[in-house]
């Protein structure tokens, strides 16, 4: 038994070798689609993974303030009647805003630690900051404030290289190094950071926040770890175009293979049946065909898409992602694997491939051999 | 005596299973290992009261995805053109789509 299928798998891949030229450069196509789709896989399950455990002491309940659908700053002393409501164990101040850089043509996100920030005169800054700007411990960096006048910084720390995928824009400064900077009063924060006793009763403190200032709009840390859930999902613009580019290719393939045979193929069969194959022959014949091509695409294309992810930092990609920035973490993401999207992929590669290989040929195998070659 | 083709096939495809295999166990050992690491990140995101990855700096609602106010982001609109280019590639928040739901 084994030894008859190895005999038609000799004369599967005999046959394809002598059509080199189009089978390898389908199994070439067919290698990059799978690769393609792999990487934005492997990339996409792996990041939201990540921000899903690192965002999972975020703060709990976040209170912004609108206006006309904007945000705004909000009045610290609102805090104190937040802070009342049943459940809330605290509420602090945030500050944080962002500083354009009209040098480097960067994007900063300045933040006034809850701990240990550096003392009026001293930041800390992201290691993306530091190499962009070769700047390091020690070194001074001046900033035009709000009012149109240089600020001078030294600099304390470069933050952990590792945690880039946080902390790549960040600027740490004091409380008063901030409000002198961006000129928001000393009553006033960006927004304001609860903790609650119990996070069953985020939704309830959120609606009782609202009705106290309708304008306060706040959002709650599951909302924040959903949003990496959900921001990379199959309908986000990359998805979307990749999935479509590859779904257009899988349907080009099948209808390539399921809208007939060629002429030398049928008369290939044609000839096989001549000399004695059984129909069940070529449908086996057909079925090692089918497989070698896809087995061999999947296998392929799934193990660069690994390198490609994991140990290049999905370099192809990087164009894609930085956009207009200037300012781009360089970090490597952990490899969390879903396995059920690999068997996905799998079956979504192999069998149909498979499958429409074998069915034009059924219907060739099925007529009489004379027919076929004439 | 040359080797029959389906041996060099089998023996690539039992070699590229294997390799699929290790990447497994490599990606399994990878994970076990950076628990320390994670420790580390969350401990940082406790600390600096952090909400948002940083993957975008180039727009404020891509840099924090979690924060955008209703109307910067995608314009006024979910559906509306996007001139930033990481704007295009990430869906709106969910709970900035069940807002923008609850106002229509």
């Amino acid at each position: 038994m084994i030894e008859h299928h190895r005999h038609i798998l000799d004369f599967t891949l005999s046959s394809l070798m002598r059509r080199k030229g189009k089978n390898g450069a389908l199994l070439s196509v067919y290698t990059l689609i799978v690769f393609i789709l792999a990487s934005v896989l492997f990339f996409t399950y792996a990041l939201k993974r990540e921000a899903s455990l690192v965002l999972n002491e975020a703060p709990e309940i976040i209170v912004q303030r609108t206006l006309t659908g904007r945000y705004l700053p909000i009045p610290i002393a609102w805090g104190d009647q937040i802070a009342k409501i049943n459940g809330v164990i605290s509420v602090e101040p945030r500050l944080w805003g962002y500083k354009y850089d009209n040098v480097f043509l960067a994007n900063y996100t300045l933040t006034v630690p809850a701990e240990n920030p550096p003392e009026s005169g001293n930041i800390d800054i992201g290691s993306g900051i530091s190499r962009m700007r070769a700047a390091y411990p020690g070194d001074m960096i001046s900033f035009t404030g709000h009012d149109g006048l240089p600020r001078v910084f030294t600099i304390r720390n470069i933050l952990d290289h590792e945690s880039q995928l946080l902390t790549s824009d960040l600027i740490l400064l004091s409380e008063e190094d901030y409000r002198d900077f961006s000129g928001i009063p000393s009553d006033q924060a960006t927004d304001m950071s609860l903790r609650v006793r119990n996070p069953k009763e985020y939704a309830t403190i959120s609606e009782k926040i609202t009705q106290m200032y309708p304008e306060t709009r706040p959002i709650v840390r599951t909302e924040i770890q959903r949003t990496y859930d959900a921001v990379f999902g199959w309908r986000s613009g990359l998805l979307i175009v990749i999935f479509s580019a590859a779904a257009i290719a899988f349907i080009i393939f099948a209808w390539d293979k399921a809208s007939g045979l060629s002429a030398e193929e049928r008369r290939e069969i044609g000839v096989l049946k001549a000399v004695g194959w059984e129909t069940s022959d070529i449908l086996l014949m057909k079925f090692w065909e089918g497989i070698v091509v896809s087995l061999t695409a999947f296998l392929v294309g799934t193990i660069l898409a690994y390198a490609h992810v994991f140990y290049t930092s999905s370099a192809l990609f990087a164009p894609v992602l930085k956009g207009w920035s200037t300012l781009y973490p360089t970090f490597r993401l952990t490899p969390f694997i879903d396995f059920g999207q690999v068997a996905t992929l799998f079956f979504l590669t192999v069998v149909p491939y498979t499958v429409t290989t074998i069915i034009p040929s059924w219907r060739a195998a099925t007529i009489d051999p004379d027919a076929i070659m004439r | 005596m040359a080797r029959r083709r389906s041996t060099i096939y089998l023996g690539t495809t039992a070699g590229l299973l294997l390799v699929l295999g290790g990447i497994f166990l490599h990606a399994y050992i990878k994970v076990r290992q950076s628990g320390p690491l994670f420790t580390r990140k969350t401990e940082l995101v406790r600390q600096l009261e952090l909400t948002d990855l940083c993957l975008f700096t180039e727009a404020s609602y891509t840099r924090h995805l979690s924060m955008t106010d209703p109307s910067t982001p995608f314009q006024d609109a979910p559906m509306s053109l996007e001139h930033f280019p990481t704007g295009a590639l990430v869906e709106p928040p969910p709970h900035l789509m069940r807002n923008h739901s609850q106002h229509d």
